[in-house]
């Protein structure tokens, strides 16, 4: 019964998400030292160490704490800013939805980008053209994504060409969809990181396709070729892509950290490391648990497309 | 480019005497190196490594000393300029490699070895053991590995064997999981039952049993893992987690001088140039291992 397995998957990634909430609030909480005298350094008086202690209830027992910023978390409350006094949702607010820009847009262009490609790759199989973009992929998957960030504004902004901003600044108050310059390269960054690893992916599932019986069955019973590779081997070529997609998409959900702060996006990614250097510990269990979040959620969607695809799977007696 | 010169591994009968299975690792590597893109991946890892072990040897100035204005362009004794604080950049570059590598392959060991104990004794024990090990690592495997890296950063602050544990603690998950699935075939077959019915122990199967036949994944897993070791202990020391001044440091190097990019590129260039040629060396490495074996498994008819 697909619907069990369903099911299944459903509470593990429930039970998933709760355990990475434990492990984000057992990293940052419950580790040895103040955590008050961590943020605020040598110079702290008694008095302000009390007053965030206070604030952070670090009085109370770990597990009344946990529980504490659990329930504020599980009703979109996740505190006070230590570095500036703010709630963290309000302060965040703008930033996650630049940030689910970035990757959305990103996203939109590297996966049908990327399965083409794969396609593409796999009909000119041991051509030229198969092993220039083979060689290629191969190259890129294995850059880090601050040297694909730097060498985009290297080209393109400083020393080649000078077309675009190589920061990302925004007037206050406004959103990165309206300012789309100041995108293009974290944008371009993180499609290059991801767009290798899916279309090689591909590559190799479509393949196989091409060699199976139906394929030649149809190629037999005379359809265009077009029609084979496209409306016949491709759906079934997706299916071992599904599972890489959404760990790139995942990846990408870190990947922004390094490519945003390369770029001095104003999202997420570059929030956390401001915060891991202002020692914000409410705003890195947010950002941690949220990006964690995203992973799960990817991974769950990913599975249940795989089980909702693949006919062997929903009809499973279990 | 026509890499794949498909060796002729069909002739060495490698999965037929347990004696020769056991040199397994040693074949997959003679059979990778066949192949062009290992020797690219290999020369470019080499002469990397070259620079960055014998550079300290021939840098001309030292690697803290101010010896000119900031940001100057190149001059006599200089070729690459100063960077934004004046001291030499060729230097600082020459200076800078044997952290990032230390490092990576300190963090790629830590972390290879971790995942492969855990992989190994999960597919072997199976039941109630093999689910608490998978389960843990699905949790640890939700955070990307730059954001756990972060996380146990902005506890501690930034200490250098924290670097390589955080490396090496969000490697082990990942490491596991594909040591798992292949010893988990490796477990049915007919020599590990024997291996049990004459009483060995669990150490020594799955030591000395499970370990020789996965010796292909475990290669591929270590080339993989430094290849993101390096960026990741490049891109944490980038952040400014890492490394701190006024170490010479590949990724401490980029973060100094990048708001200088425009009148200094070269204090940036060079080490991001070293940093993405090590990584594509690996990963051709890398790749070509993986061609090995999957030549070797699948010439041997298991």
């Amino acid at each position: 019964m697909w619907r069990r397995l369903l099911t299944r998957r459903l509470l593990l990634g429930v039970l998933t998400l709760w355990l990475v909430s434990v492990v984000v609030f057992a990293a940052t909480q419950a580790l040895p030292g103040n955590a008050a005298q961590a943020i605020l350094g040598k110079d702290a008086t008694p008095q302000t160490l009390h007053a965030l202690s206070e604030q952070l209830h670090l009085g109370q027992p770990v597990l009344a704490q946990y529980g504490h910023w659990l329930g504020g978390v599980l009703t979109g409350d996740f505190g006070t800013s230590a570095a500036t006094q703010q709630s963290v949702t309000a302060l965040l607010a703008e930033r996650v939805a630049n940030s689910a820009f970035l990757v959305v847009l990103a996203s939109a262009i590297a996966i049908p980008l990327a399965l083409a490609l794969g396609v593409l790759m796999a009909i000119r199989r041991d051509r030229p053209s198969d092993h220039a973009l083979s060689a290629g992929t191969l190259v890129l998957a294995a850059l880090p994504e601050f040297v694909i960030g730097i060498g985009l504004v290297l080209l393109f902004s400083t020393s080649v060409f000078h077309v675009l901003p190589a920061v990302s600044l925004l007037p206050p108050g406004e959103h990165a969809w309206q300012h789309l310059d100041v995108v293009v390269l974290p944008c371009a960054t993180l499609v290059l990181a991801v767009t290798p690893y899916i279309s090689r992916i591909m590559r190799g599932s479509m393949i196989e396709v091409l060699e199976s019986d139906y394929v030649t069955m149809a190629r037999l019973k005379g359809m265009p070729e077009r029609t084979v590779v496209w409306r016949h081997a491709m759906p079934n070529a997706l299916v071992p892509a599904i599972q890489v997609i959404a760990l790139q998409l995942g990846w990408m959900a870190g990947g922004i950290v390094v490519v945003e702060f390369v770029f001095s996006y104003p999202g997420i990614g570059a929030a956390l490391v401001n915060a891991v250097g202002n020692r914000d510990v409410p705003v890195v269990q947010a950002l941690t648990l949220l990006i964690a979040a995203v992973y799960v959620l990817v991974n769950l969607l990913a599975d249940v497309a795989t089980i909702l695809v693949t006919p062997k799977l929903r009809t499973a007696e279990r | 480019m026509s890499a794949t010169t498909a060796p002729d591994v069909a002739a060495v009968p490698l999965d037929a005497a347990p004696a020769l299975r056991r040199r397994q690792w040693l074949a997959t590597l003679v059979v990778a190196l066949r192949l062009t893109r290992t020797r690219i991946g290999l020369t470019i890892v080499l002469a990397i490594t070259a620079i960055a072990l014998a550079g300290p040897l021939v840098a001309p100035h030292s690697p803290t000393a101010f010896v000119g204005p900031p940001n100057s362009p190149s001059a006599s004794g200089m070729p690459f300029g100063t960077d934004a604080l004046g001291r030499d950049v060729l230097s600082r570059f020459l200076h800078g490699g044997r952290t990032v590598l230390g490092l990576s392959v300190l963090a790629t060991a830590l972390g290879v070895g971790l995942g492969l104990v855990i992989g190994l004794t999960a597919a072997y024990s199976r039941g109630r053991l093999d689910e608490l090990l998978m389960r843990t690592s699905d949790v640890f495997m939700a955070f990307p590995q730059i954001v756990f890296g972060l996380l146990l950063v902005s506890t501690v602050g930034p200490k250098l064997w924290l670097l390589v544990l955080a490396v090496a603690v969000t490697h082990a998950p990942r490491v596991a999981r594909v040591m798992r699935g292949a010893a988990l075939e490796i477990v049915e077959r007919d020599y590990v039952r024997a291996a049990e019915a004459v009483g060995e122990t669990r150490r020594r199967i799955v030591w000395g049993e499970l370990l020789p036949n996965v010796t292909g994944p475990l290669l591929v897993e270590i080339g993989l893992r430094l290849t993101f070791s390096i960026g990741l202990v490049a891109a944490l020391s980038f952040l400014g987690f890492g490394l701190q001044p006024p170490t010479p440091d590949w990724g401490l190097m980029i973060n100094e001088n990048r708001l200088s990019l425009t009148v200094q590129p070269w204090s940036v260039a060079l080490p991001v140039l070293a940093i993405g040629a090590l990584t594509v060396g690996t990963n051709l490495v890398t790749d070509g291992i993986a061609r090995a074996t999957a030549h070797i498994d699948g010439g041997s008819g298991a």
